[in-house]
Parts: structure tokens; C-alpha cells; sequence
């Protein structure tokens, strides 16, 4: 895990820092709203001082991007969002408002930072769930969910966590990381 | 054209405005801390989003459009996160109202009479098996 990290010096470090690097650029640009050379330049300069005077951990383990699952992934996001948009508004004009919720706790399989980080955000954002504590060490996020009355309300919200890890496993994760999805065994309901 | 693009942008900034009108209602009518964030997070960016597309077809020249989904990346972004922080301090300090609530695995345990409330909403019924619970 720590093998690219140990090639330290400036230009491991730099090779570390740029996607971090090419996303400030994009930023900067975007913000002039207009393409040119002295945008590029300017921005290039930008992101290296920002960089330099803020430096950040690299991120261990990188990302290896699969389109067709990336696109699975983004598709299926937009697709809740919507509905997590609807319901949730419609919850907040019906009259008898809203009903009961619950906190539960979810195993995750994958083990990796960023991937942890992109599957809390998209359960963030995805129908009547919210991440309210991730616990690293042991992979299990806490999470409050909204509108569930029975037990198969809490079943259902706990595999659509797990798919939504599936998802971005297969979308960003390394092969490895993938095999590990199956080789976890199988969720069982309520951790005791 | 110009119609039909006028048509679908106002149709985008009116819905986003719809849910955002939502959002402020979900934190009126919500009861505590962790619905109402869900209120916060989930109509609000949906809303933002559409008002972004809405202008984007509106708007003249690219540098606005740019400028629409720099505002869309960041709010999908920071939303999640800022809710998250809230609920989780929220939680910890026991601002919860458990009565409404079908199942608590994370299990802060229940407080000993002699514990300071914590956040404890007052108008939080008393929870079954908790202390401060009165028979009849």
C-alpha cells in the first residue's frame, strides 16, 4: 500500500498531487468563464502555489476509472437524487408530515478512503439517508434514514447502501477492491 | 427554438424554486435536528441544481454556463458533508427525538438519572424505558 508513497522527493510528490493539480486549474478557468493562454498559465502558477503553501496527503491507492461504470454509477445517482428530491419535498408539504425514522448501522467491504468517502457522499444525497458517523477502522457507517415504518423498510434501505457501494466499487475501485465485494460475506440483518 | 428553450428554463427555475420553498418548509415542520437536515440536504440541491440548468439555457455566453456548474459541482459536494457534521454533533449530544424514532442501532446508551441532559429536545416525549418516563 505505502509503495508509492515511498518514492518521496519533489517529483513523486508533484506525480501525487495532480489530479489535485489539474482539478485547480479546471476551476480556475471555469471562473474566468473564458478559454486562453494566459488563463492556462496563470491557473498553472495558481494551483502550484496552492499546492505548495497548502499541502494535502496524498490520497493512498489512486483511482482507476471504468466509464461504463462510472456512467452505471452517475445514471443510478441522478436517478435517486430525483427521487430523493420528490419525496422528501412531498414529505415536507403532506399533511401528516413525516414518519418515524431510524439510525441504523451498515458493514461496508471496501477499504479505501476515497471509495469510502464517494459512497458517503452519493448515501448523503440518495432517498431519506444520511451518513451520521463513519467508524474507518471497522467500516461500519451509521446512518439515519427517513420514512421507514417496517422491517423490510430497514432491510431495503441497508441493501440499497450495499448496492450503492457495489456500484462505486466497480466505478473507481481497483480490481482487487472488486473481488473483495464478493469475497465479503453475505450482509446479515441487524448486527447484534 | 427560442420558445421551447424559454419554456424549459422556466419550467427548470420554477421546480428548483418549488423544492427549495420545500426545504425551508421541511425545517419548519420537521421535528428535530436529523429530519431536518435531510430537508436541508436532499430538495435544496435538487432545487439548486435545476435553477442552475434554468439559467444555463437562459443566460448568454458560456462564461455564465461555467460559472452555473462550478456553484452545481461545489453544492453536491459540500451539502452532504455540512449535513453530515451538523447530524453527527447533533447525535453525540443526544439532540434527538427518540420517540419518533423505529430503531437506534448505533445505541448511545440511555441516560443514568443523575447525567446531565445533554441537548435532549424538550419537547421530546419521554422514551420508553428511560427515566425520566412516568406510568400513567
Amino acid at each position: 500500500m505505502s509503495g508509492t508513497v515511498a518514492d518521496a522527493g519533489a517529483v513523486g510528490r508533484l506525480r501525487h498531487q495532480l489530479p489535485l493539480l489539474l482539478w485547480l486549474v479546471a476551476v480556475w478557468n471555469l471562473l474566468w468563464g473564458t478559454w486562453s493562454w494566459a488563463n492556462l498559465i496563470s491557473g498553472v502558477v495558481v494551483a502550484l502555489v496552492v499546492t505548495l503553501v497548502l499541502p494535502l496527503p496524498a490520497v493512498v491507492g489512486g483511482v482507476r476509472v471504468r466509464p461504463v461504470a462510472v456512467l452505471v454509477f452517475v445514471g443510478t445517482f441522478l436517478v435517486d437524487l430525483v427521487r430523493a428530491g420528490a419525496l422528501v419535498a412531498w414529505q415536507t408539504v403532506r399533511r401528516r408530515g413525516i414518519s418515524s425514522s431510524a439510525i441504523l448501522r451498515v458493514q461496508l467491504r471496501t477499504d479505501s478512503d476515497l471509495l469510502l468517502t464517494i459512497v458517503t457522499e452519493a448515501v448523503t444525497l440518495v432517498p431519506g439517508s444520511m451518513v451520521i458517523e463513519i467508524d474507518r477502522e471497522t467500516r461500519v457507517i451509521g446512518l439515519h434514514v427517513l420514512s421507514v415504518d417496517t422491517d423490510e423498510d430497514l432491510d431495503r434501505q441497508r441493501r440499497s447502501v450495499l448496492l450503492t457501494e457495489e456500484r462505486v466499487v466497480r466505478a473507481f475501485g481497483t480490481a482487487e477492491e472488486i473481488a473483495a465485494l464478493q469475497r465479503a460475506p453475505e450482509p446479515a440483518g441487524r448486527p447484534s | 427554438m427560442g420558445v421551447v428553450a424559454d419554456v424549459v428554463a422556466a419550467t427548470c427555475l420554477l421546480l428548483g424554486s418549488l423544492l427549495c420553498l420545500t426545504a425551508g418548509l421541511g425545517l419548519v415542520r420537521f421535528p428535530d435536528v436529523l429530519t431536518r437536515m435531510h430537508a436541508g440536504t436532499k430538495p435544496q440541491v435538487l432545487g439548486i441544481l435545476l435553477i442552475m440548468v434554468g439559467g444555463a439555457i437562459r443566460l448568454q455566453g458560456w462564461s455564465a454556463t461555467w460559472m452555473l456548474l462550478l456553484v452545481a459541482v461545489f453544492q453536491t459536494l459540500t451539502a452532504p458533508i455540512s449535513a453530515h457534521m451538523v447530524s453527527r454533533v447533533a447525535y453525540r449530544r443526544r439532540h434527538v427525538r427518540r420517540d419518533r424514532m423505529v430503531v437506534d442501532e448505533l445505541g448511545v446508551a440511555p441516560r443514568s438519572p443523575g447525567e446531565a441532559r445533554g441537548d435532549e429536545p424538550a419537547d421530546a416525549a419521554p422514551s420508553r424505558g428511560s427515566p425520566r418516563a412516568r406510568e400513567g
